[in-house]
């Protein structure tokens, strides 16, 4: 095979791993707040179900967690879903597990702001809300964002997990095509490739944190 | 006419009473500097006052506003949240650790509210808020960030950000307390000259010097009670009582 077809096939590849990737990111991070917050909750039966939920998440395979995503509808429920259920199977899986991740940050996160800012925020009577979202909220993303960056650079490399329930993301066309042509050169193309994609994943975050240290 | 009235105000926190019945009147135009031993329970009076902390039983009135009274089982009762939203828009509160917010520039930490809470144009707040920078000497800061700034800055920069919401009454928590020697001195200035225009003000403060030239009336605390209270001259130069002496007799050496 050509390598011009090689690299269009892994091309093709790495859109899917980019659409997982960016599909991930923008709803577990809104979702790993809210999480966040049910972790904080003063409700007992809340925050224990979100501990237990966290717990399972980082205490289990992700492989297996999407594996569970996708074939627990039949194999429990008997529910036969349509095959787009496959890449949605995929976002669930990542979605749900990498918001478990992001709310521990966003917690640790919160917790460490110092209470004069709320007590600063409630005398000059601002809301619960504005206080969240005017005060608190920026100084916390500057916080964590080293954090985030971390574990974003996981995902784009976690994506190729997404091949245990066969969704031809890069990793999956490396391997079809490595068998065919017997050659191990196009997990090596592959990594290239990763390596590319977090090269720019790093550089954009490391952008942001250079917009945010206007302040201390 | 009183602003500010607290009638047997109890706090404890657990099993430690640091609020022994205190009754305390403010007037109009009043500065009352309260002082004593740290653990006096003189700051927790100023949190209860101001709403940070909830007192155990007693009442807190500003102005025509009931924020708190005891019930027939000798319990606090709070207003609702609405009074107490109209209650906190009465006082302003400058801390000693200045709280400014970080990610806000100098003139933003002093308008923002402005904007947010009362709702004022950003052309008002911002005219607002540079006569008072100006006031403040601070006038070339105000692009600045927080970080940026001296001790001293920083704290007239929270005055300011207290005074643009025109408070009835303004608090001050130790306010020099976290600031080097040196940079005290701007800020006792600042509050001396609120004080000639009358503004009414509470001070919490271990400046004796400052509290006899500045208040109308000085309070003693020790315990968890106001041990001695009467003007400057009454309590810091001719104290009657034991403790009173004693306290002074300490800062002295």
């Amino acid at each position: 095979m050509e390598w011009s077809v090689i690299l269009n096939k892994l091309a093709e590849g790495m859109v899917v791993s980019i659409v997982i990737f960016v599909l991930t990111l923008l709803l577990s991070l809104p979702l790993g707040l809210i999480v966040a917050f049910g972790r904080m909750s003063r409700n007992f039966l809340l925050r224990n179900f979100i501990k237990l939920y966290i717990s399972i998440m980082r205490g289990t395979p992700l492989m297996l967690q999407l594996m569970v995503v996708y074939f627990g509808p039949y194999y429990v429920f008997r529910i036969r879903l349509p095959n787009e259920y496959r890449f949605i199977a995929v976002i669930i899986g990542f979605v749900i597990n990498y918001a478990a991740y992001f709310a521990e940050i966003y917690r640790g996160g919160i917790e460490s702001m110092p209470v004069g800012q709320y007590e600063a925020a409630y005398i000059l009577g601002y809301s619960k809300t504005q206080t969240f979202m005017r005060i608190i909220l920026p100084q916390v993303i500057k916080r964590i964002l080293p954090s985030i960056t971390n574990e974003t650079i996981t995902l784009v490399k976690d994506t190729s997990l997404a091949q245990v329930i066969s969704v031809s993301e890069m990793f999956t066309q490396a391997r079809a095509i490595a068998s065919r042509e017997a050659s191990v050169l196009p997990f090596f193309a592959a990594g290239v490739f990763y390596y590319i994609f977090n090269y720019i994943v790093a550089f954009a975050m490391e952008w942001f944190e250079k917009k945010l240290s206007y302040f201390r | 006419m009183a602003l500010l009235q607290i009638n047997n105000m109890r706090k404890s926190f657990a099993d430690l009473e640091v609020i022994k019945d205190i009754t305390l009147k403010v007037n109009k135009g009043e500065v009352v500097a309260i002082i004593g031993p740290s653990g006096s329970g003189k700051s927790t009076l100023l949190r209860c006052a101001t709403l940070l902390e909830r007192m155990d039983s007693g009442e807190l009135i500003y102005l025509d506003k009931k924020a708190a009274y005891t019930d027939d089982s000798g319990k606090a009762v709070y207003a609702p949240q609405e009074i107490l939203k109209q209650v906190r828009g009465y006082f302003g509160l400058v801390f000693q650790s200045f709280n400014l917010f970080p990610h806000f520039s100098v003139i933003k930490n002093v308008t923002d509210a402005l904007v947010i809470v009362q709702k004022k144009s950003k052309e008002e707040a911002y005219s607002i808020g540079r006569e008072l920078l100006a006031k403040m000497g601070l006038s070339d800061k105000e692009n600045a960030y927080p970080y940026q700034l001296s001790g001293g800055q920083q704290q007239r920069v929270s005055i300011a950000r207290a005074l643009a919401l025109n408070p009835h009454i303004l608090f001050f928590d130790e306010p020099t307390s976290a600031l080097d020697p040196e940079l005290t001195g701007e800020i006792l200035k600042v509050i001396r000259d609120l004080a000639a225009e009358h503004m009414t003000m509470v001070i919490v403060t271990h400046e004796m010097n400052f509290a006899r030239d500045v208040a109308d009336r000085v309070i003693f605390m020790d315990d968890g009670v106001i041990v001695e209270e009467g003007t400057a001259d009454q309590v810091i130069n001719h104290p009657k009582q034991e403790r009173t002496k004693a306290f002074l007799n300490r800062f002295n050496n």
